[in-house]
Order: structure tokens, then C-alpha cells, then sequence
């Protein structure tokens, strides 16, 4: 589905966790411009509780978030007794590189820094 | 008779350090000397010469394996050792002495490769590179790719280049200052490291403790050890895992054992026994500097000299024997319980100094035996790698990005 119709349904397609907040400014532009609806949490803390709140198409998580690691929330995502939420596809931005703790449980690791066109297909790839 | 390395330096007219240095083939001897050295001992000069040629040529022996393992090419002569010292001694010299300077540079770069993957500073540090560079790329392409940017949105990218590219410069001064430290410390490790790896890897015997490098360290290690002792005398490993499986409370602990509370502290994070497997110890002297730093996974700890001053540890400084009981929070979320107590004590007479020495014990949070806490202190681990911009206890700013509000 076109993105731009998707928007108008009114659905969360991306929730973005990241505590730094130039590079959740520039990504969420990025991917608003692309037609996302996208929707930012600045920390570990209060996580899950917006993905149980927000049911975003996908998240696209910051792994060392202040008050609750990325991993964290991804390990709590993916023991959701809610199977359509526990399966939400998960993004993983990490500074450390594709070993990274919480790597195995996301669907895909995209480490920084990256370039946006590498961000804005991979996000495409995951929503389409 | 047997005579000390100092005796004999002192009666051969050299200094005890120029004779250790002679005796491991650091620096020559000559023919003079070698003579003064065999009337001081009282053994005949050939002995002596034939002594070090023998070292001599063991040396070269190992210097030309090491150098035949990483290159091709024919091997070395290795029978011809003795032939080649007595024909160029010079040159047999210069590439002993290579060989020894590579060994050691080799070493160093074991020891600087594993700080470089354990050090907390360097991690926070590489990070905030990582995320400085990651945020001026994305804005960066965003303002060169063209495509359509209301005016209030290129302002705030411009602004928050700006913004990143003084903190990549900020964070890149600190790291170089950083890295220059490594050689101006003279050693890879200060000794209280030195003594922390030791406790990690479990008290090994002093002597062979591969991790006490420095005389330092190892007199260090022997201190802590001493007074582990004395504190397993007066509360026996078979006691305190029996009453350990009992409670997770240190105080009702020590009142089960009729035994001090910061006895039961150390005895915990030494031992570890089951349901304290992860605890950690952290003691300070009455100025607030750690005297001993027993580590626990994710417990933030910076380098020996620093620290957080929100550490419930120094809070217990001004409230001498009472246990404060603290749930702390690292700024990557991470909980601990932890029981910090301080103790004084007046040692010598009724008019001596009154010491004063602060215990912190560390258990990581377990929702299963512990209740998380609206209370929790937040803590950091020093202030310039701490991101808790708005903290009262902030003495220095910090090279991270601060936390969101």
C-alpha cells in the first residue's frame, strides 16, 4: 500500500525510541517526508508501554537508551502474551555494531552511523 | 657467603640498578668491570664472561625463533648462534636488544587492546563519537539532498549541526587527553586496577597472580588479603552460607550471626554466597577516596581516582554506624539494591585520630526479592562521562550529550 494512503487510515506505522534528539529529529523528517506516520519516545523508560499504546507498524529502537536498555524493551516486546504484538517487526539502531546485545531478537540491526537512504529502505523493506 | 645484588653493586663501584641492568644483558660490561664484579664475588673473570656468554647466546637463539615465526624466507642459523655473537657482537647485541623491545611492545598492546574493549570510559566515550557522527550525517544529507525543507525545520538542522559538530569536537579533545594519559601514567594499569582484575579472577596467591604486575599492586593485594582473613576468622564461610540462604537482608543477617554489620558486608561480596553471587563492595576512607572497588556487572565505575557523589557510600560518611539502605539507577537504567554503612574507629589511645571508613554493598535488583522502589536515587558513574545534565551534584560537565527532560 502506498504510504501516503496508509497515512490517511490513521495507523501508527513507526514508533521511534531514541534518546538522542538531533538524530531522532532528522529521521523522523526523513521518514515523515517519505509519507510515515512516525511517533518518537525520548526514553527506556515508558517504552513497552507505547508500543502496548501505540501499536506502530514497526519500531525502530536506539539500543543504550537512559533508564531501560533497548535490549530490554525488546526482550519484553517479544515475551508480549499478545502474539500480533509480540511480532511487531523491530528496527535496532546500535552504536556497537551487528553483535550487539538484543541483535538476534530484532529483525533487522542497522548500525550507526548509517546513511539515510540505508535507513529509509530498510524501513520501506520492513512496512511494504 | 652470600652477598645481596646491592652489597656486590656497592663493592664493584655501580649501582645495585646498573648491576640488574648487566645481569639481564641490558647494558654491557666491560672487560673491567667484569673483572671488579669476579674479585667482589670471588669466582675467576672467565667464569663470569662465559656466564653471560651463554645468556647472551640463549637470547639471540629465542630472538631469532620469534623473528622465524613471522616471516618466510630461509631460517635462521639457530646453530650457528655462537659463531655469530663472537664474529659480530655488535650486531648479535642490536637484535637482542629488538627482540626484547618487541616483546614488550607486544605486551603493552595486549594490555591497551583490553583496556580498549573493557574501559567504561572509552566506551561512553566511542559512543558519543558514534552518535555525534550518526546525527551530523543524517542532517547533513538531509540539507545537501535538495527536496523540499520548510524554513523552520533548515534552521533547526543548521542549528543542530552546529550543535554536533561542537560536541564531536569537545568529545574528541577529551578522548585525545585521554589517550595521552595512557603514556604519561607511565603504566597501563594503576595498581588499584591491578588489584580489582585480581579480585575479579578470584584471589589467586599473590605470587602467582598474573594480573599483580607492580610491586605496588601486590602489596595492595596482600593488605585486602590480610583483612580478608582476619574477617573469615571471626565469620566462617559454612556460617554465613547457611544464614545467607535464609535472608537477603545484610542487617538481619548480621543480628542472626550476633555479628557487625559491615563484617557481614565484606563476608558477602568476598564470599558470594548463593543468592549473592553478583554482589559488589565498594570502601572509602573519611575523605571519600575508594581504598577498595570490588565490582559488580553493570554497576557504573569510572576510573580508581573518580566517582559519583550521589553514591549512597559517601552520603553514609556523615552518618557514621547507621545502615542507609538505598535502591540506585544508572543512567542506562540499571537498579541496585544497596546497604552503605560507616565506621569509626580510634586506633592507638584516647587522643588519636578518630579514622573513618565507609562501606557500600551492591546486589543487583531482583524483582523476585525485591521491590523496585519510587524512591531510587539516581546515580552516574563520574561526572564527565555521566549524561545527567540537570544533577545538583554535577562538579564538571559532562563530554555526553544530557538525557532528555
Amino acid at each position: 500500500m502506498n504510504p501516503k494512503g496508509r497515512a490517511a487510515q490513521m495507523t501508527l506505522d513507526i514508533l521511534m525510541i531514541e534518546d538522542e534528539p538531533n538524530i531522532a529529529e532528522a529521521l523522523r523528517f526523513i521518514l515523515t517526508r517519505d509519507g510515515w506516520r512516525v511517533d518518537l519516545h525520548h526514553d527506556g523508560m515508558g517504552g513497552i508501554e507505547q508500543i502496548r499504546r501505540c501499536r506502530p507498524r514497526l519500531v525502530i529502537l536506539d539500543l543504550m537508551l537512559p533508564n531501560r536498555s533497548g535490549a530490554e524493551i525488546l526482550a519484553e516486546l517479544r515475551a508480549e502474551s499478545d502474539l500480533a504484538l509480540a511480532r511487531t517487526p523491530v528496527l535496532l539502531l546500535t552504536a556497537r555494531g551487528q553483535g550487539a546485545e538484543g541483535g538476534q531478537q530484532a529483525d533487522i540491526v542497522l548500525a550507526k552511523p548509517f546513511a539515510n537512504d540505508e535507513l529509509r529502505a530498510t524501513v520501506r523493506d520492513l512496512l511494504d | 657467603m652470600s652477598l645481596r645484588q646491592a652489597d656486590v653493586a656497592r663493592a664493584a663501584g655501580i649501582s645495585p640498578a646498573y648491576l640488574n641492568l648487566i645481569e639481564h644483558n641490558h647494558r654491557p660490561a666491560g672487560e673491567a668491570l667484569v673483572d671488579r664484579l669476579a674479585d667482589v664475588l670471588g669466582v675467576p673473570s672467565e667464569e663470569l664472561a662465559e656466564g653471560r656468554e651463554e645468556a647472551r647466546i640463549a637470547a639471540l637463539r629465542e630472538a631469532a625463533a620469534d623473528a622465524a615465526k613471522t616471516r618466510t624466507g630461509p631460517a635462521p642459523e639457530l646453530d650457528q648462534a655462537a659463531e655469530f655473537l663472537a664474529r659480530f657482537p655488535g650486531w648479535a647485541g642490536a637484535l637482542i636488544a629488538n627482540a626484547r623491545r618487541a616483546e614488550s611492545l607486544a605486551g603493552q598492546l595486549v594490555d591497551l587492546s583490553d583496556r580498549m574493549t573493557q574501559d567504561p570510559y572509552l566506551l561512553t566515550t566511542l559512543h558519543e563519537v558514534l552518535s555525534a557522527v550518526t546525527s551530523l550525517r543524517s542532517t547533513a544529507s538531509i540539507l545537501s539532498e535538495g527536496g523540499e525543507i520548510p524554513d523552520d525545520w533548515r534552521m533547526r538542522f543548521h542549528e543542530n549541526l552546529n550543535q554536533d559538530s561542537l560536541r564531536l569536537s569537545n568529545t574528541a579533545q577529551a578522548l585525545v587527553r585521554y589517550l595521552d594519559s595512557f603514556e604519561t601514567e607511565g603504566s597501563v594499569y594503576s595498581p588499584q586496577e591491578e588489584v580489582e582484575a585480581w579480585m575479579a579472577s578470584g584471589l589467586a596467591p599473590i605470587a602467582e597472580a598474573a594480573e599483580l604486575a607492580s610491586d605496588a599492586a601486590k602489596s595492595l593485594a596482600a593488605q585486602h588479603l590480610a583483612r580478608f582473613r582476619e574477617d573469615a576468622d571471626l565469620l566462617g564461610d559454612a556460617d554465613l552460607r547457611v544464614a545467607a540462604a535464609m535472608t537477603r537482608d545484610p542487617v538481619a543477617l548480621a543480628h542472626a550471626l550476633s555479628v557487625p554489620l559491615d563484617l557481614v558486608m565484606r563476608r558477602l561480596a568476598i564470599l558470594r554466597p548463593a543468592g549473592f553471587e553478583r554482589a559488589g563492595l565498594l570502601i572509602c576512607d573519611g575523605s571519600g577516596s575508594l581504598i577498595l572497588r570490588h565490582a559488580t556487572d553493570g554497576f557504573p565505575l569510572p576510573r580508581p581516582a573518580d566517582s559519583c557523589p550521589l553514591w549512597p557510600l559517601f552520603q553514609a560518611l556523615g552518618q557514621p554506624h547507621t545502615a542507609l539502605s538505598h535502591q540506585v539507577v544508572t543512567p542506562e537504567g540499571r537498579r541496585f539494591d544497596t546497604i552503605s554503612m560507616a565506621m569509626r574507629t580510634q586506633r592507638r589511645s584516647i587522643g588519636g585520630p578518630v579514622l573513618t571508613l565507609a562501606q557500600m554493598l551492591i546486589l543487583p535488583f531482583d524483582p523476585e526479592r525485591s521491590a523496585m522502589r519510587e524512591d531510587a536515587l539516581p546515580i552516574g558513574p563520574a561526572c564527565r562521562i555521566c549524561p545527567r545534565d540537570e544533577c545538583d551534584a554535577r562538579r564538571e560537565p559532562s563530554i555526553l550529550a544530557p538525557l532528555p527532560s
